[in-house]
């Protein structure tokens, strides 16, 4: 079924009646070409992928819960290619210019939308870092625009400019960057994969992976083994657990990020924000909410919950910055468990068990790395080679000091 | 979330400095192999259960703390002087 | 309408306030939703898809409908909850989410097209053309989405945050929370009872009802005197418990001022923190409404909301009532409606089983299936067995039974079971360590139990916590058994809504389910529903079931989405409270603060600190040309700058100077006494931490400099270094950063200035030693050492000693042709020698880097030094530090380009840190990274900005500038 305008006017006068099911339940076979673990995101536009530009159909996707549960259905939906270190900026400018196509590409509406995002600079220092970034972005082919104080006044007038505890000197805006609607996005892949045959089965959870000599088998999981030569394992959030069932220790450490969403409100944030100073990024929903996030709670955490002290910061920050949003109301406030690595930046590689791959490492970026992620993954779990734009995303890296530490803050996973 | 410290008592996660699990006491000896260092600085266990973390009063005592602590429930069974480990 | 003699407001406080510009009357006691009810105004909304219109379904705060904006002199509230909002004198308030009036609102033509916007529906269009979404689709959907509005303006409104501690908090006041209060209080325990009500009583005050014998009113006022006069007790009205979170840590939100007039210093709300040892949630129940089409106008309430408004207000929403509830509590509503002189037209009671015999009609075995009324409900529709008829109301009461507020046991990941015994989901014991829900919060309804249960929560918390427990007489109540209700949708083709919030109606869950958006989670955001203002309180339960229904399963099986903080929405304001302007991050001021302001020196932030950025002085046309007059004055005469802002740690013990040799790269085992050595400190990754100078004060005694930015940092690391890895070294190190004022006197006339200052003339202090001196008899320290290439020294003061002391060098320094300067030269003079900052030592860099790796001493072990020798880290590929030199301006965060190359990602050679104009040498200076560096000095490269349009060609040279060989210093 394709959908359209047209469709959504027919069904309406018909009653609805016609509509049929995004995906179908199919009971997982006993042998596929390949496997993906894990149902999120990632996972689903890896399989994606993998049907559509290396024609492997006989795939399933596994998920221990639900289709898009995981950090895809709990972030602050921010879509932005605004990176500056080699490795990291070919790969999010090729992901935005997947997003930019995301619509007609999965005839699914996700609501991408280029608004505009804006990083708030508060020192010469800043300045000058952040102009690193904008003109490596520029190079890469991204935009940047480096605003001074009456730049950022225009565009934002209703931050508080006179009182803050941080002066606002200017901001990098990159035009193209902006959020896209979350949960679309996984159903758009998953319903895009579906109809080209990928088995996406739900309520399956992958108890161990089959290795023999060296090279993986198949999966165990809740409902039965299933074979497969090639298996990716594509679960941030729980990329230790699952990858500890191939004998691996990751360079991971899972931390809880909180997230909060206000009453609806008409428009008056257009951008998206983020003030550094702060820790504290802000847009506005098409649905009316301002959705809004800060830093890690900072502790290795499972728990998908965080605590007061960093909601509190999270809100004096935009206090301090932004006061016209005091009288706004906080909703819902949510964790997600991030998959935080020694240098900030994924992996996406090969193990030791041939036919078993990795992705996993993004941090608190995941989000916008959805379709390139899945891009790239497919193309290694297909061609056994790692992608041009991901090539830098090595497991190995680590240990050979080839890292990717945007903010440099060193090996200290929660400080990323 | 309030941590026992042994020395203060019962205090507010706020007073406190977190920097990750508790491998990070176990240093490689001088000209240990790069693999050693790898996985002191990278790879971690990481449970879904219970672990031991590192933890700073950083407004309290300065002291480090090892943490036994629960990252599913978030309960803590234990908290106890870095200094202290070393003196056992 | 008002009815005499009912109700617990203040008639004796007559007041006025205005709903959409019309002046309306009310009393002290009334909320603005009672009010308007009271003037006959059941229209207060309009809901936010359809924008069909709407008036209270509750009296509570999970209100989906009566949402407005109050008005204020200054600023606007969206969003307020007409049903908590207490009205007062001059209350402003308005109606929101309309276009139009809010009787006229022309996007209730959103209604007309309902069978285009079902469930979802945007996913499938508005995606062609492409561009279109950006520029009309959305910038469309975000103008009719959305509710209440901000005002764009700064919320000047006063908020506070507040702890609190206690052995027992108690969460809700109803007969359970008052019972459970009551018991800890007189076992003197230390107690917090929390209501989100300004009156105690729970739903006692709106079911009235008797308690012991007496009114049930009389037995609240008791309780209630007793626990206010207790010293051990904390009643706390208008407090919402927001969020549970770890270890007794409970968010509250107190309404302090939001019942009365603005007043200066009032505070709007207070967000609380509340740590206790115990707590019982005695948060009570939410009742369901029934989905039947049509069943969102005004008019149509929850039977409970009826009895709130009839016991506590003296209102009743309508003049012909009907009843459509399957319990005894219709029936109580019924009888005293009948008994205030209110016409009841009948009685819709879904059970084929009941009592006929009432002073009213009574339908039995009916349902109510349809309704009419543009703007309020004028008649309903009743099916009973084949038949079908009309019945004129203005006023529909409807009960689809009721759910435990269980909401804060789910806060830490609880999940609620579904009890088949009363069609409701109950609390996971347990969810909550130290928590205990009781009463009708844990599904025992009756208010004997809720009493009894109470007082049990309460008496296992004590007895748990070790303390005595008196035994209190439970006062007789009624104890009758709960009728558990599952009639949640009665079908038919209309739209019956579930959640009314969100214009989520059970076609919509059906379509989800057709859709195979059949996990919960999934028809939640496919749908929408629990995500509106209410989060899904009232419609949770209808929703799951109507899905359930939809793909064969059970309700328990369906399962539940989380219930997540807060309890309630809370105003960012209050959470944020504290945070307004300069409050968000500790303010430091250097001793010379005042000093430097009363030169006019602008004060620029450098982390916390706050510090001069240059020294005007008249006819200057900017900091430039004040820049290259410090700049010149250090280079030729003499300058003075604060430089407390250091970090200064004093490292004590015989084993001072081993520790030293692991903290640092280089070995200070080796300094004299009296000597000052600079040390490159490591992170164990091999990346620069920081840098700085040590002195040795003596044989084991050390002074640590650390940079500004990185001083706590360097703290923390060292104190994990000793405590990890050698607790048993005789060591003892602390921060002194703010016990000593420290200024750099830099210049060729440096030590003329200090042979001025000091009490005896400086005898011979050699370069990087360091000495004890008296300055105006006090005794002090010097340093001489050099951040500006220039002779130096830095004189460090006790800090109640500094703003004299910065006034007398500043002072003494202009008459011999210098003065003070900022943090402009001071980067400046730094650039021209090459010292770097952590504009270089950004934390990806390592001493190889920096071309420090000869530091890095090879005959101990040190922090960091195993993982810098990893491959990755070493070698022609590493971007090194390099010195730029040019006439043209040049700009930091430039990249770097071999001349003639293409500019793209495969050429970027590197970036620019640092840039200056230097005064001393006549060109644009800069501090770069450029891949292999260090081996191309003498080449040019190609400076590109593409942010500020610069392309220029530079040579690359050194980092160090001027004076390479340091005769300066030396000097």
């Amino acid at each position: 079924m394709r959908y359209s305008g047209l469709k959504v006017i027919t069904e309406g006068l018909f009653g609805n009646k016609g509509w049929k099911p995004a995906w179908r339940n199919p009971a997982p076979k006993p042998a596929y070409d390949a496997i993906v673990i894990g149902g999120g995101g990632h996972g689903l536009s890896t399989a994606y992928y993998l049907a559509k530009n290396h024609g492997l159909t006989n795939i399933a996707v596994l998920e221990k819960g639900y289709l898009g549960g995981g950090n895809v259905g709990r972030n602050t939906t921010i879509v932005r290619a605004n990176y500056f270190l080699p490795g990291n900026q070919e790969f999010y400018s090729h992901s935005l210019k997947l997003w930019e196509g995301l619509e007609s590409e999965l005839n699914y509406n996700v609501m991408h939308s280029q608004r505009g995002l804006i990083n708030l600079f508060h020192s010469d220092g800043q300045r000058d870092a952040f102009a690193r970034r904008g003109n490596a972005m520029i190079t890469q082919g991204d935009d940047a625009i480096l605003l001074d104080r009456d730049g950022v006044r225009e565009l934002l007038p209703w931050l508080d400019f006179e009182q803050t505890r941080f002066p606002i000197y200017g901001g990098l805006l990159h035009p193209r960057g902006g959020t896209a609607r979350h949960d679309a996005v996984a159903w758009g892949y998953a319903r895009g994969a579906d109809r080209r045959g990928v088995d996406l089965i739900q309520n399956c959870e992958v108890t161990g992976i089959d290795i023999e000599g060296g090279k993986v088998v198949g999966v165990q999981t809740t409902r039965g083994p299933i074979r497969a030569p090639k298996v990716g394992i594509v679960v941030a959030g729980r990329s230790s657990q699952v990858a500890a069932m191939a004998g691996m220790r990751l360079p991971i450490e899972s931390h809880v990020l909180q997230a909060f969403v206000t009453e609806g409100l008409k428009p008056v944030i257009n951008h998206v924000i983020s003030f550094g100073m702060g820790h504290f990024y802000i847009s506005q929903s098409d649905k009316g909410g301002l959705v809004f996030g800060g830093d890690l709670d900072f502790y290795a955490s499972y728990a998908a919950r965080g605590n007061l002290p960093m909601v509190e910061h999270v809100m004096e920050a935009g206090m301090t910055l932004m006061p016209m949003i005091g009288r706004a109301r906080v909703l819902r406030s949510w964790g997600g468990i991030m998959d935080m690595s020694p240098d900030g930046s994924p992996i996406i590689d090969k193990t030791h068990v041939e036919g078993l791959y990795l992705d996993c490492g993004w941090n608190y970026g995941g989000f916008k790395a959805v379709p390139a992620s899945g891009w790239c993954m497919a193309h290694l779990m297909a061609t056994d080679t790692p992608h041009e734009v991901a090539r830098r995303f090595r497991l190995d890296r680590f240990a050979t000091g080839h890292l990717l530490d945007e903010e440099g803050t060193g090996s200290q996973h929660n400080l990323h | 979330m309030r941590l026992k410290c042994p020395l203060c008592g019962e205090r507010d996660r706020r007073e406190f400095y977190y920097s990750g699990a508790a491998d990070y006491l176990s240093r490689p000896e001088a000209g240990a192999a790069p693999a050693a260092w790898d996985d002191y600085l990278h790879n971690r266990d990481n449970p879904a259960g219970v672990t031991r973390d590192l933890w700073y009063h950083e407004q309290g005592c300065a002291q480090w703390l090892v943490v036994t602590r629960n990252t599913v429930t978030h309960e803590i069974t234990a908290v106890e002087l870095v200094a202290g480990r070393a003196a056992e | 309408m008002r009815v005499e003699g009912k109700g617990i407001i203040d008639r004796s406080h007559p007041l006025r306030f205005t709903f959409d510009g019309k002046s309306y009357g009310g009393y002290r006691g009334d909320t603005l939703a009672s009010a308007l009810l009271a003037n006959d105004v059941r229209l207060m909304g309009r809901s936010f898809k359809y924008h069909r219109p709407r008036g209270p379904l509750t009296a509570g705060s999970e209100e989906p409908n009566a949402l407005v904006e109050i008005h204020g002199k200054t600023n606007q509230t969206p969003n307020v909850r007409a049903t908590m909002l207490e009205v007062f004198d001059g209350l402003d308030v308005r109606s929101q989410n309309r276009m139009g009036t809010l009787k006229y609102d022309l996007l209730e033509v959103n209604d007309l097209l309902a069978p285009f916007l079902s469930a979802g529906f945007y996913y499938k269009t508005f995606m062609w053309p492409r561009a279109f979404w950006e520029r009309v689709y959305e910038p469309v959907i975000r103008r009719a989405a959305g509710l209440g509005s901000l005002s764009g303006k700064h919320d000047e409104g006063v908020y506070e945050k507040a702890w609190a501690w206690c052995d027992l908090l108690v969460i809700g006041a109803g007969p359970t929370g008052l019972m459970a209060a009551l018991t800890a209080a007189r076992a003197g325990a230390q107690v917090i009872l929390a209501d989100e009500n300004p009156l105690l009583g729970g739903r006692l005050v709106g079911d009235g009802g008797t308690l012991g014998g007496e009114p049930a009113a009389i037995w609240v006022a008791g309780v209630e005197a007793e626990l206010r006069s207790m010293p051990n007790v904390r009643v706390m009205t208008r407090t919402t418990v927001t969020g549970a979170y770890d270890n007794g840590t409970f968010g509250a939100l107190e309404r302090v001022g939001l019942h009365r007039p603005a007043r200066p210093n009032l505070p709007r709300e207070c967000f609380w923190r509340i740590v206790a040892k115990r707590a019982v949630l005695g948060a009570g129940a939410l009742e369901r409404p029934i989905a039947f089409p049509d069943n969102d106008r005004p008019g149509i309430l929850l039977t409970s909301a009826v009895r709130t408004y009839l016991n506590r207000f003296g209102v009743v929403p309508g003049r012909r009532v009907t009843i459509f509830d399957g319990s005894e509590a219709g029936r109580v509503l019924a009888r005293e409606l009948m008994a205030a002189g209110v016409q009841v037209a009948a009685i819709i009671d879904p059970r084929a089983e009941a009592s006929g015999l009432e002073d009213c009609p009574v339908h039995l075995g009916a349902q109510v299936v349809g309704s009419r009324g543009r703007l309020g409900l004028r008649a309903i529709t009743v099916r009973k067995g084949a038949e079908t008829f009309e019945i004129e109301t203005d006023c529909l009461a409807m009960s689809g039974g009721w759910n435990p507020s269980l909401h804060l046991t789910c806060h830490m990941n609880g999940r609620p079971r579904w009890s088949e015994d009363i069609m409701a989901f109950v609390p996971m014991e347990g969810a909550v360590p130290g928590l205990t829900a009781a009463g009708a919060a844990a599904g025992r309804f009756s208010t004997h139990a809720a009493l009894g249960d109470g007082k049990a929560a309460a008496t296992a918390a004590l007895k748990d916590l070790g303390m005595a427990v008196p035994d209190l007489p439970l006062p007789a109540a009624e104890d009758a058994p709960y009728e558990p209700r599952a009639l949640w949708d009665v079908g038919g083709e209309g739209r019956a809504w579930i959640d009314f919030a969100n214009d989520v109606t059970t076609k919509d869950v059906r379509l989800a389910a057709k859709e195979n958006y059949t996990s919960v989670e999934h028809m939640k955001r496919y749908t929408t529903q629990g995500m509106a203002p209410d989060q899904g309180k009232s419609s949770n339960v209808a929703a799951l079931a109507v899905l359930a229904d939809a793909t064969g399963r059970s309700i328990a099986d369906t399962g539940i989405t989380t219930f997540r903080p807060p309890f309630v929405p809370v105003s960012i304001a209050s959470m944020g409270a504290g945070g307004r302007g300069a409050g968000f991050a500790p303010q430091r001021f250097l001793t010379s603060d005042q000093a430097s302001r009363d030169r006019g020196a602008p004060m620029i932030e450098a982390g916390l600190w706050y510090r001069p950025s240059y020294f005007p002085k008249p006819g200057e046309t900017g900091w430039k040309e004040a820049c290259d007059r410090e700049v010149g004055w250090v280079r030729t005469a003499v300058g003075v700058a604060d430089v407390s802002t250091l970090g200064k740690i004093d490292i004590q013990g015989r084993d001072a100077a081993r520790f030293l040799d692991f903290v640092y790269t280089n070995t200070f085992s080796t300094l004299p006494v009296g000597r000052v050595r600079y040390g490159l400190m490591l992170r164990e990754d091999g990346m620069v931490l920081d840098d700085g100078t040590t002195a040795r004060l003596g044989e084991n005694h050390f002074l640590m400099t650390t940079t500004t930015a990185a001083a706590g940092l360097v703290m923390r690391h060292l104190d994990f270094v000793h405590q990890a890895f050698c607790a048993d070294w005789d060591l003892r190190f602390l921060s002194v950063t703010e016990s000593w004022a420290q200024f750099a006197v830099a210049g060729p006339m440096a030590r003329a200035l200090l042979n001025a200052t000091l009490d005896a003339p400086l005898g011979d202090l050699p370069f990087m030693g360091v000495t004890t001196v008296r300055v105006g008899g006090v005794e002090a320290r010097l340093f001489r050492i050099s951040f500006s290439g220039e002779e130096g020294y830095e004189l460090a003061v006790p800090t109640r000693y500094g703003e004299a002391l910065f006034r007398d060098l500043v002072g003494r320094a202009e008459t011999m042709g210098g003065g003070p300067y900022g943090m402009e030269a001071l980067n400046v003079l730094r650039i021209e020698k090459g010292f770097i900052t952590h504009a270089e030592i950004h934390g990806r860099v390592t001493a190889f880097d920096i071309g420090m790796e000869k530091m890095v001493s090879a005959k101990k072990d040190c922090i960091g030094k195993a993982a810098a020798q990893r491959p990755g880290l070493t070698g022609p590929e590493r971007q090194q530090l390099v010195g730029l030199k040019t006439h043209a301006p040049l700009t930091a965060g430039a990249h770097l380009f071999r001349p003639g190359a293409v500019v793209e990602p495969a050429t970027d050679e590197g970036y620019v840190t640092s840039v200056c104009w230097s005064p001393t040498l006549n060109c644009w200076l800069a501090l770069a990274f450029l891949a292999d560096g260090r081996a191309r000095h003498g080449e040019q490269i190609r400076l590109v900005d593409h942010l500020r349009d610069i392309d220029v060609t530079c040579e690359v040279t050194g980092p160090v500038f001027l004076d390479p060989d340091g005769g300066r210093m030396r000097a």
